[in-house]
């Protein structure tokens, strides 16, 4: 039955981006963490998507996170001498993440999550009505 | 006897595979240089009806005994990519409107098939019963 695959694609869909959602979720968190476990500033993360073949079907591709790669954007730096974390200077170097950038992918991701939610639920409803085929 | 139902049968089977590919593009929707894709299902139809009604395929007999079966195998629909209306830099190829838009109307169509079917299975079951 051709229509269960859609399962398999759209979970597929759903697993990646709430993996996405995920990351964004903690760059927000740490957007202000000047000191992680190795005493170097927090470096925002970003997911890379890939399509994931199912079977030997080459209609049905899912998405797979292929890697969490590092942004490597340079860090935002202040001017605040009063900070333990401040150097000669008086700079301190904050995390590179970017919240109005986090923010347009949080809502890119829901949205995403949500339309794959809506495939998901036609296929099912089509699903149910094959079974009620006959009576 | 189900020779008529065939037709909606092919129909059907064609919508889930339309449904199938229109999900991956859905599901892809966020994939750098992923392109979308589609068939184009008036032509997979003809293909289709095509082969049920010209080449039915022998299935393989070991025994006398056995039925000869007149199953038939329509043609896989060619897989084409879509042409993008607004092309964006990750080279992703996917509107999701109008993927939503097609998967949308194409689940109407499968439902439709699936009417016309169920209508004609009763009309057999009412000859059937011959009330």
């Amino acid at each position: 039955m051709s229509l269960f695959k859609i399962f398999d694609v759209s979970s597929s869909a759903i697993a990646a981006q709430s993996q996405r959602l995920n990351v964004v979720a903690s760059n927000l968190a740490n957007a202000e963490s000047i000191a992680g476990p190795d005493g170097q500033p927090y470096k925002a993360r970003q997911v890379v998507f890939q399509t994931q073949s199912l079977g030997a079907d080459p209609a049905a591709a899912g998405v797979k996170v292929a890697q969490v790669v590092q942004d490597d954007t340079p860090a935002r730096r202040i001017h605040d001498p009063s900070n333990p974390m401040a150097d000669a200077d008086g700079m301190v170097t904050m995390p590179n993440v970017n919240p109005v950038e986090e923010m347009v992918n949080m809502i890119s991701a829901s949205r995403s999550y949500q339309t794959n939610v809506d495939v998901m639920n036609t296929a099912k409803s089509l699903l149910q009505k094959v079974l009620q085929l006959g009576t | 006897m189900t020779a008529t139902l065939d037709f909606q049968a092919a129909a059907l089977g064609l919508q889930a595979q339309r449904a199938k590919v229109l999900a991956s593009n859905i599901a892809n929707a966020d994939t750098p240089n992923y392109q979308a894709r589609d068939f184009d299902f008036s032509v997979a139809l003809a293909q289709a009806a095509q082969a049920t009604a010209h080449s039915p395929t022998e299935p393989v007999r070991t025994h006398p005994a056995h039925l000869s079966g007149t199953g038939t195998t329509a043609p896989a629909p060619v897989l084409q990519y879509r042409q993008p209306l607004q092309p964006s830099l990750d080279g992703n190829s996917v509107d999701l409107d109008t993927e939503r838009a097609a998967f949308a109307e194409n689940s109407v169509r499968y439902e439709a098939s699936l009417r016309f079917l169920n209508g004609q299975i009763k009309t057999m079951l009412t000859a059937i019963n011959g009330q």
